[in-house]
């Protein structure tokens, strides 16, 4: 199985689109698979007939695990077939099996490449003393599992130490044990990662959107076919935002916070089985026009779980909506190592005094979510009151 | 058993292998009638006369090279340099002498000399009197290195080195000249090339030899005082040839390692310790080595400057609870 | 030292003796030729100085030895290792980088030792001999082996510390030790006078207190006579000399070097050339019917033949064994 997330740690076999016995040509399509976060298609690393699957449809397999053979028809294929079967994670490298390649590894080149090369291991991803990565071998523990507390998030050995958790006890009386989705898996684990170890703390203020909704209709008279949502000028001016306080575009980084010059907007996107966050990358040097028709499409390609690792990684801030589901306020759970994120209500019709004048408004409160060790309380507000200024003031935005 | 200082420690080495085998002569300055600039020597002219211990001029290039030419023809010459700075002006006899004579002679020509004298930095001294040039000479094949940190080592490796058929430059810590520590009466050596545990430990590895010894200790007893971490000390106490072994057996009980010496940290000896160290016990460590150093400058006259430019055990400390994860990040 | 002024008539009581000069001269003139076109041919590496012009200084000194004395000598000594009596085979092998060198081929031209005949080197860096070879002496006086160390060297050397430090050392601890400076007024392509404040070497040793002698380098006789007294000087009275012997090379300063060019004229050359030891010690034997041109004629063949032999013997030796390479850095 091959890494298909920079966080997957293990897929599900969706459906095989080839079938034992097929001819399989390198960068033929073998099998769906549902990863952490989206539905990737494994490909074929080699050449050869596709001599035996061993994850059924519907299987969860780690990576790095054999999910099938390609080899030449006649080849021995034995010790492969008795290396899966042993569970190891390893491409094998017996002699015996030279010709023979791993589905999802690297076919043996002709000029003499007479070994397969190791299937990516999910372990050098993550940073990890070489002690650490000794104990987790000789524990059977995969040390992708664990959460690494040296600097820049190295694991150590003493994590390794505290890793084996404690079983929790059963609660008394009717429960339905659900098996998790592997983005059910990959949300519980980002955002355990988050609540705890971040120090949030919240700022709400609440925007007079009047002007934004006259420009919004005036925007979306012209028949260009291109609809501006109140969500997408707030990703314009929030982008434009953090252009002027870049110490809220940061990440947090143990030792080190990393403020970005560019600004990649995480947008939270709720799906059947959870949410994603699709990135909209350099929004800040994107127009209103050009954020409505990227984020309608990345919105599409994740409701379609079709998001690419690289169109769903490497976000400096975060924006999420509940607005749809008329949620006046809400406070969101940042997206480490990111350090803030806007959580937009629903705009909504109440009274206002203005120049004394009793009148009807268009109101949202906005609140933001800021992890202390980037961003203090003034820090934040100063933020906040610029999108506000923004949203309100319709030359602000181009100040 | 009696308690001695280092300078009684080494003054006895010299006296037992004068005794012991007649082609053994000391040659340096003020080493006779002056009983030694730090009295390394007291007493051995009167024990062994003109012909054996021997004053010079100032002339450390020329002394040196007579030490190596008596050497060439079978004499087992001890040339005591007053101090490792003025050494510098007989490193051609050092280098390209006394290390490559074997080799370049196919093997005919035996080099049982020792050269010595004190190193490193002692109190207010300054730039051209205070440095650690252990690396130096390590980095020449054909050398051995010895830098002792106490009185039983430096007695046990004097020997050992007046013994050895090569030549060895045998650092003495000018600052440990009297402190004081257990010697035995009766004769011993201590074996070139043997590093020692001085503190036995097993959450991270001290390296250190020479005074340095002294500030892993201090380190180590504070670490455990007031953090709980339980340091292992080993003593080098030969540079060349280095004891890898007792290190990499160390570090993988240990896991976590810290390199302080007084050199500069430049290709110092700890960079060859390190190297080892990543080769050897590669997959026993949890944590980078970290190196404890004397400053990147040239040694200031002023005291305060000249404390911080010396390895001290808060530095060592700093270092190990970074090795141990303990700073905070 | 003034120079005594020659007897014009050699003593034909020691017509071997001359004779045996001769050979020498020959033997070793010959090899350092055969050596120049061996080093054109690619089979010797690296710095090779030959001593084609200098042979009367190595001649008459070391005739003036013992065989249990201490020699030294700098990077120009094919010829004094040859005349203490290791093979020119084996010196060749050394130049050719071979097993069967003197220094098993791990020396080379310029690190020659055969401590069988207390030929101690063969030393690279100008000048770092000289307390070596006073450190040999001590030992001698240590022991009260009366054995005699000569250190040769270049006149560029006695401008080094070294030279300073172990002369006054020698001097002042009574070593029985020679100094044989073979000016041959060149240090590479520095004039004597280019380099040094004073002019006439032997004028130095009255800095430290020392006896003195002054010989022409190209008469073999001359240096012979001059070493004799300092040696003996050394041995009875535990008293060192600096001989000066002026002398002049033929050759560059190494055979990567220019014979003549901006430094010299070959004008120059060409008449120091007319002093040549060998033919001048030929003319006298001749004139004195010790050697006439026949016999001179086939001493010379032997001398060739010797050569050709110690080519072939260098020829088909062989490379030092890989492991040679870690072999001898330390005595176990």
């Amino acid at each position: 199985m091959e890494a298909l997330s920079p966080t997957m740690e293990e897929g599900k076999v969706l459906s095989w689109q080839k079938q034992e016995g097929d001819r399989v040509n390198d960068g033929d399509i073998l099998a769906e698979v549902e990863t952490d976060k989206a539905v990737m298609e494994l490909q074929a690393r080699g050449a050869g007939v596709l001599r035996k699957i061993f994850a059924p449809e519907g299987s969860t397999i780690e990576v790095g695990r054999i999910v099938a053979v390609i080899a030449e028809p006649d080849e021995d294929i034995d010790a492969l077939i008795a290396d899966a079967g042993d569970g190891k994670q390893q491409a094998p490298k017996t002699r015996a099996a030279k010709k023979g390649a791993p589905a999802a590894a690297p076919a043996p080149t002709p000029e003499g490449g007479a070994e397969p090369a190791a299937p990516t291991k999910p372990a050098d991803r993550f940073k990890a003393s070489p002690l650490a990565r000794r104990m987790a071998t000789e524990r059977g523990l995969d040390i992708g599992r664990v959460q690494g507390s040296g600097p820049g998030g190295r694991i150590v050995a003493r994590d390794l130490e505290e890793a084996p958790a404690a079983a929790t006890p059963l609660p008394v009386g009717g429960y339905e044990d659900v098996e998790l989705s592997q983005m059910r898996k990959a949300i519980a684990k980002r955002l355990v990662q988050s609540l705890g170890p971040v120090p949030h703390f919240f700022l709400t203020t609440e925007v007079d959107m009047d002007w934004a909704a006259d420009a919004r209709d005036e925007l979306n008279a012209h028949e260009d076919g291109v609809r501006i949502s109140f969500n997408d000028i707030i990703l314009k001016v929030t982008a434009a935002a953090l252009r002027q306080h870049p110490e809220c575009n940061a990440w947090w980084q143990d030792g080190t916070v990393r403020y970005f010059n560019e600004v990649h907007l995480s947008v939270a996107v709720a799906v059947d089985d959870g949410l994603i966050t699709p990135v909209i990358r350099n929004a800040h040097l994107k127009s209103l026009r050009d954020i409505a028709v990227e984020s309608r499409a990345l919105a599409e390609k994740a409701r379609e779980r079709k998001l690419m690792p690289e169109e769903y990684t490497g976000g400096t801030f975060s924006v999420s909506n509940l607005g749809m589901f008329d949620i006046d306020q809400f406070t969101g759970v940042i997206n480490p190592p990111e350090a803030g994120l806007l959580a937009i209500g629903s705009i909504t019709e109440k009274p206002v005094i203005d120049d004394g004048e009793l009148m009807i408004g268009k109101r949202l409160r906005i609140t933001m979510s800021c992890d202390h060790r980037v961003i203090d309380g003034a820090t934040g507000a100063r933020f906040l009151q610029t999108v506000r200024q923004m949203l309100e003031n319709p030359l602000a935005i181009v100040y | 058993m009696p308690t001695i200082t280092y300078r009684d420690a080494l003054n006895q080495a010299l006296r037992e292998e004068m005794e012991r085998d007649p082609d053994v002569f000391l040659m340096g300055e003020e080493v006779g009638v002056y009983q030694g600039a730090y009295k390394v020597s007291r007493g051995l002219l009167e024990a062994f006369g003109e012909r054996r211990v021997v004053d010079t001029p100032i002339a450390e290039n020329g002394f040196a090279g007579v030490g190596v030419g008596a050497a060439m023809v079978g004499l087992r010459p001890v040339i005591e340099f007053m101090t490792w700075n003025f050494a510098l002006l007989a490193i051609d006899q050092v280098v390209n002498s006394a290390a490559k004579l074997l080799y370049m002679s196919g093997g005919q020509i035996t080099m049982p000399i020792v050269f010595r004298g004190p190193g490193g930095a002692a109190l207010q001294l300054a730039a051209q009197h205070s440095q650690a040039f252990e690396s130096w000479y390590a980095h020449i094949p054909g050398l051995k290195v010895v830098a002792p940190a106490t009185p039983h080592d430096a007695k046990g490796l004097l020997k050992s080195a007046i013994r050895d058929d090569n030549p060895v430059v045998f650092l003495e810590g000018e600052m440990l000249y009297n402190t004081k520590g257990e010697v035995p009466d009766e004769e011993y050596v201590v074996p070139l090339g043997k590093a020692d545990v001085k503190r036995d430990g097993s959450d991270v590895t001290i390296i250190c030899h020479s005074k340095t010894v002294g500030v892993a200790h201090k380190a180590a007893e504070q670490l455990a005082a007031e953090l709980d971490v339980d340091a292992e000390v080993v003593d080098l106490r030969t540079i060349r040839p280095l004891d890898v072994s007792a290190i990499v057996r160390s570090v993988q009980k240990t896991h976590r390692c810290v390199i302080v010496e007084e050199g500069w940290p430049f290709c110092g000896v700890g960079a060859q310790v390190v190297d080892d160290i990543q080769r050897e016990a590669f997959d026993a460590l949890d944590a980078p080595v970290l190196r404890v150093t004397s400053a990147d400058v040239p040694m200031p006259y002023n005291k305060v400057l000249e404390r911080a430019a010396k390895p001290s055990p808060d530095d060592v400390i700093a270092a190990v609870k970074k090795v141990t994860y303990l700073d905070g990040n | 030292m003034a120079q005594p002024i020659r007897e014009m008539h050699l003593d034909p009581a020691r017509a071997e003796f001359y004779r045996d000069l001769m050979r020498q001269m020959l033997l070793v003139r010959r090899f350092e030729e055969k050596a120049g076109e061996a080093y054109a041919q690619g089979k010797i590496g690296g710095f090779c100085h030959l001593y084609i012009g200098q042979e009367a200084v190595a001649v008459g000194a070391l005739a003036a030895l013992r065989d249990d004395d201490y020699v030294f000598a700098s990077y120009r000594s094919h010829a004094h290792i040859i005349l203490r009596g290791t093979s020119p085979g084996t010196v060749m092998a050394e130049l050719f980088g071979r097993v069967d060198g003197c220094s098993m081929g791990k020396g080379g031209s310029m690190h020659l030792f055969d401590m069988e005949r207390n030929f101690l080197g063969g030393h690279g860096i100008v000048g770092a001999h000289l307390p070596l070879a006073a450190g040999a002496a001590f030992a001698a006086k240590y022991r009260e082996t009366n054995q005699v160390a000569v250190c040769f060297f270049g006149e560029a050397a006695v401008n080094i510390g070294a030279f300073h430090e172990t002369l006054n050392m020698a001097a002042l601890w009574e070593l029985p030790v020679v100094f044989v400076c073979e000016n041959n007024r060149y240090g590479m392509g520095t004039a004597l006078e280019r380099a040094a404040a004073v002019w006439d070497v032997y004028r130095r040793a009255c800095s430290y207190n020392m006896a003195e002698e002054i010989a022409d380098g190209m008469d073999v006789l001359a240096v012979y006579e001059a070493t004799t007294r300092a040696v003996e000087r050394a041995r009875e009275e535990q008293a060192p000399t600096l001989i000066e012997a002026r002398t002049y090379r033929y050759m560059g300063h190494s055979m990567a070097d220019p014979i003549h060019g901006h430094y010299r004229t070959k004008e120059e050359l060409e008449e120091q050339k007319q002093k040549d030891p060998i033919v001048q010690l030929q003319a006298r034997l001749a004139a004195d019917e010790i050697m006439n041109d026949e016999e001179f004629a086939a001493m010379d063949r032997r001398a060739m033949e010797e050569v050709e032999d110690a080519v072939a013997f260098a020829d088909e030796s062989p490379d030092p064994e890989p492991d040679a390479l870690f072999t001898d850095v330390y005595r176990d």
